[in-house]
């Protein structure tokens, strides 16, 4: 076991712990606590298919993540006023079931990664990141001036969805829920990272040429990769409006992609957990500091400078040493 | 409709434009000669507004606040070039994305801290306020035709700096070949602050314009940034030509968008739903243009592959 | 005559007023190793970007086995068979040798969009990626990570990266450039045994490995080709010598 190895076991591990600890001691909050860092983790772990292993440095993540709170939003809010989302052509009545709205989460963001994604991977660089930016804001400014849902004000759902033969309303249920997908979205990701695919994908982002020249075009890999990326925050996306039971047009906001983007750079760029590692710091910060200053985002700021500035690594990078090629 | 609210809509569509110019110019300048993209120009466009009402505030003076506007910006600017920006020159576009979004963090939260949360106004000149009539019959508050005259003087007076001042030359040198420029003998550490600070005073001098017709808070720059992120895609990177005439573009779109689209699905639909669609689609109109604009051309109007 | 398998017909390019390409005409038929030399600003980069798909002509065709290829991109004409290497060594520099290798295997093979199985336990590829390997001497190191190569293996690895394509015709960038002696004696043994396999366009400014492989050389000056014969017609031509030694033309 290398030494990543045994320091991602670790994070897992204590991020399980935690949530069962607080349960053990009927500390319900910390269980909300850690259940938030598993699902914004969840969104860095699909960002991180996009940028860790494509290269994409996508500022537009938070259109998946908001699709994902609006699939959901949608979805159980027609199903709690009991009236169908579409009577014509054919009816499409809303639903409480997780597992429906999670699939609707994913495909949606599926297409929305095919149309924005065929838009803007016909770009590279600096331009890729302002493209994605936009269109972020795109889907943020119509989700405010569209009122069917909610408009400025959001969507509130008052029970949590459900989800067959457990109890969501049960914290450390919706917990172990979270957990379990955010292990399966590290799990595929680390298979999608040692697959053909993802030897092509990560060699086009260090030399596009070469993957050209053996006959595989990277506009394919990195369309596809974004794609994946986007469904798996999507997902999350739908996980945390089932965690807030509300959604609003801030899960489209551009400090929603920045803050995403943070999670990876806290952790470590290129790093299978970084995500997670960078989403449980935020949320610590976002805790401890929230709690001694209003204005805690300075702080969070000046951490974030230090970090890109001389630690970029990240805090795996500072724990694990350099990363190694792996075969 | 009336011609008359057409030419006002076409004249608001102008300002935007103009203003989003001021922005896109700094950006893509900084973009052309340092290869930096800079989140936290938004943040320098705040700090602008916010010198300028601090400064109204304690004198009364309008002339003072908008010298205010240019002299706190391009401090702000140089200081955090020299700080912050200059070591990120040989990063890649994520660090630089990375940094610039931890600086808007900072902005925000700083001023949040100095000048608290509540919106702070900022008076148009006593000179400046009401309306003036324009050829035609045309009546048109005075301080947003103010605004646009001084947006194009101010897009003149670069253009002019560009392509006719020793400082300039350095500029369009340093855009084509960094070594060279060097290997000139310009100090090239000293025309990276000097651009960056360009940049950033004419964000804050944007910001100080804007601030009189808006409020002045915290985040009132980062909606401007990301538009003029989409005047500069639509413009091509690096063209200050790109930036003027997407800038425009982006202008009138917007505004003629938001103004004529609820009106044109009026003649398909019920009123109601026709603003509600109308006001909807046009907040997309000027992504929509962008999409096309990338569609035929991926480098931008003006830009070089 | 046995058709050629690359024919070049009538390329020209031009940036603005300089013309990089006039009116160039090559081919290369099955089993041979063509040259092509020239001095420096030549224009071979830009034929070179122009026979891979890189950059489009103004004028003129490419035809690759018979079919017209010149209105496609470089993935397109991989997959037909052309297999390149290029200038400056192109490789995946954070990835070890072999998977540069079974990347290429990869390409050739075709199964990009799998997503679950780790590629490095493939058999057929790791076969194909090791075979590769072995030809240009590279089998030892096939764990290394490429950016801690030395300069003259990476130089290996792209023409082994290009091996494991199979090409139907090599497009080879300069492969000596940089190469020791010892290293391009090498290389040139194997080049030499590979146009059995597939005949080469090399472009190369190692004259010894030009005038030990090729059986015809093309001599491009100016964007334009004044010549092309055998090792000895070129040798012997007064425009060549002209060129290359500032020779009057008696």
């Amino acid at each position: 076991m290398t030494r990543e190895r045994l320091v991602n076991a670790v994070i897992l591990l204590g991020l399980l712990g935690t949530a069962l600890g607080a349960w053990a001691m009927d500390a319900p909050y910390t269980i909300t606590l850690a259940t938030k860092v598993a699902i914004l983790a969840l969104a860095g772990v699909g960002l991180n298919i996009a940028l860790g292993l494509g290269g994409l440095v996508s500022l537009g993540h938070a259109v998946f993540f908001g699709i994902g709170g609006y699939a959901m939003g949608i979805l159980a809010s027609h199903a709690q006023s009991y009236s169908p989302i579409l009577t014509t052509p054919f009816v499409i009545e809303g639903t409480k079931s997780m597992p429906v709205i999670w699939l609707v989460a994913i495909l949606a963001s599926a297409l929305a990664g095919l149309v924005i994604g065929a838009l803007s991977l016909r770009t590279s660089g600096v331009y890729f990141i302002m493209i994605t930016l936009a269109f972020g804001q795109m889907f943020f400014y119509f989700a405010i001036s569209w009122p069917a849902y909610g408009g400025e004000d959001g969507l509130s759902i008052y029970v949590r969805n459900g989800f067959p033969g457990l109890n969501t309303l049960d914290p450390i249920q919706f917990f172990l829920i979270c957990f379990v997908l955010l292990a399966l979205g590290l799990g595929l990701t680390a298979r999608l990272a040692r697959s053909a695919f993802g030897l092509a994908l990560t060699s086009a982002r260090q030399n596009a040429a070469r993957v050209q020249a053996v006959g595989i075009s990277p506009y394919r890999l990195r369309l596809v990769a974004f794609m994946l990326s986007g469904m798996v925050t999507g997902l999350a996306g739908a996980l945390y409006a089932d965690l807030n039971r509300f959604v609003s047009p801030t899960m489209f906001s551009w400090q929603t992609s920045g803050e995403i983007m943070v999670f990876i750079i806290l952790g470590g760029v290129g790093r299978l957990f970084g995500p997670v590692v960078g989403a449980a710091v935020f949320i610590v910060l976002e805790h401890v500091l929230g709690g001694l200053s209003e204005y805690w985002h300075i702080y969070l700021g000046a951490l974030l400078l230090l970090v890109v500035l001389f630690a970029r690594g990240g805090i795996i990078g500072l724990v694990a040493g350099r990363e190694v090629a792996h075969d | 409709m009336s011609a008359v609210l057409f030419i006002e809509q076409v004249l608001n569509g102008l300002q935007l434009g103009v203003m989003l110019f001021l922005m896109a110019a700094g950006l893509t300048l900084i973009f052309g000669v340092m290869g930096l993209i800079n989140l936290a120009h938004g943040s320098l466009y705040m700090v602008g507004a916010f010198a300028a009402a601090a400064v109204a505030g304690a004198t009364g003076s309008f002339l003072l606040a908008l010298m205010a506007s240019l002299a706190a910006a391009a401090a702000a600017g140089a200081v955090v070039e020299v700080l912050v920006i200059r070591r990120l020159y040989a990063r890649d576009h994520l660090d630089q994305v990375l940094a610039t979004f931890a600086l808007i963090l900072i902005f925000s939260e700083g001023t949040r801290w100095i000048f608290g949360s509540f919106p702070l106004f900022l008076d148009i000149p006593a000179v400046l306020s009401g309306p003036v009539t324009l050829p035609g019959g045309i009546a048109y508050p005075k301080y947003r035709l103010a605004i646009i005259l001084a947006g194009l003087a101010v897009a003149g007076g670069l253009y002019l700096l560009i392509t006719r001042t020793r400082i300039g030359i350095q500029i369009r040198a340093g855009e084509a070949d960094r070594e060279m420029i060097a290997a000139l003998g310009v100090d090239i550490s000293k025309l990276y602050t000097l651009v960056f600070a360009l940049g950033a005073a004419l964000a804050g001098f944007a910001g100080a314009l804007v601030g009189a017709i808006q409020s002045v808070q915290v985040g009132m720059g980062e909606p401007v940034l990301i538009l003029a992120f989409v005047v500069i895609v639509i413009g091509g990177i690096g063209s200050i030509k790109g930036a003027f005439v997407g800038a425009l573009l982006v202008g009138m779109t917007d505004t003629l968008g938001r103004f004529l689209l609820p009106g044109l699905f009026g003649l398909m639909m019920d009123p109601s739903a026709a603003t509600t669609v109308g006001s909807a689609l046009a907040s997309m109109l000027i992504y929509v243009l962008m999409a096309l604009v990338l569609l035929v051309r991926p480098t931008g109007l003006y830009g070089t592959a | 005559m046995t058709e050629p398998v690359l024919d070049i017909h009538g390329i020209s390019k031009s940036f603005g007023a300089i013309e990089a390409s006039r009116n160039v005409s090559l081919d290369l038929r099955p089993g041979e190793i063509h040259a092509l030399i020239g001095p420096n600003g030549a224009g071979k980069s830009t034929l070179i970007a122009q026979i891979a798909g890189a950059l489009a002509p103004d004028a003129g065709q490419v035809m690759l086995n018979g079919a017209d290829v010149t209105a496609l991109g470089t993935v397109e004409r991989a997959r037909l068979g052309l297999g390149r290497t290029f200038q400056i060594s192109s490789l995946a520099m954070e990835h070890t040798v072999l998977q540069n290798a079974v990347l290429g295997a990869l390409g050739e093979r075709g199964g990009v969009f799998r997503f679950f199985r780790p590629i490095m336990s493939d058999p057929d590829l790791l076969r194909t990626a090791r075979a590769a390997l072995e030809r240009v001497g590279l089998q030892d190191h096939e764990r290394q990570r490429t950016a801690d190569l030395s300069h003259g293996q990476r130089r290996q690895l792209e023409v082994a990266v290009a091996l494991t394509l199979s090409p139907k015709v090599f497009l080879m960038d300069e492969p000596m450039a940089g190469l020791g002696a010892e290293g391009s004696q090498a290389l040139t043994g194997l080049l030499d045994g590979l146009r059995t396999e597939a005949p080469i366009l090399l472009v190369e400014h190692d004259m010894d490995a030009v005038f030990a492989l090729a059986d015809r050389i093309s001599v491009l000056v100016y964007g334009e080709i004044i010549a092309t014969g055998t090792p000895d017609e070129i040798r012997a031509d007064a425009r060549v010598r002209e060129a290359y030694l500032g020779e009057e033309v008696a």
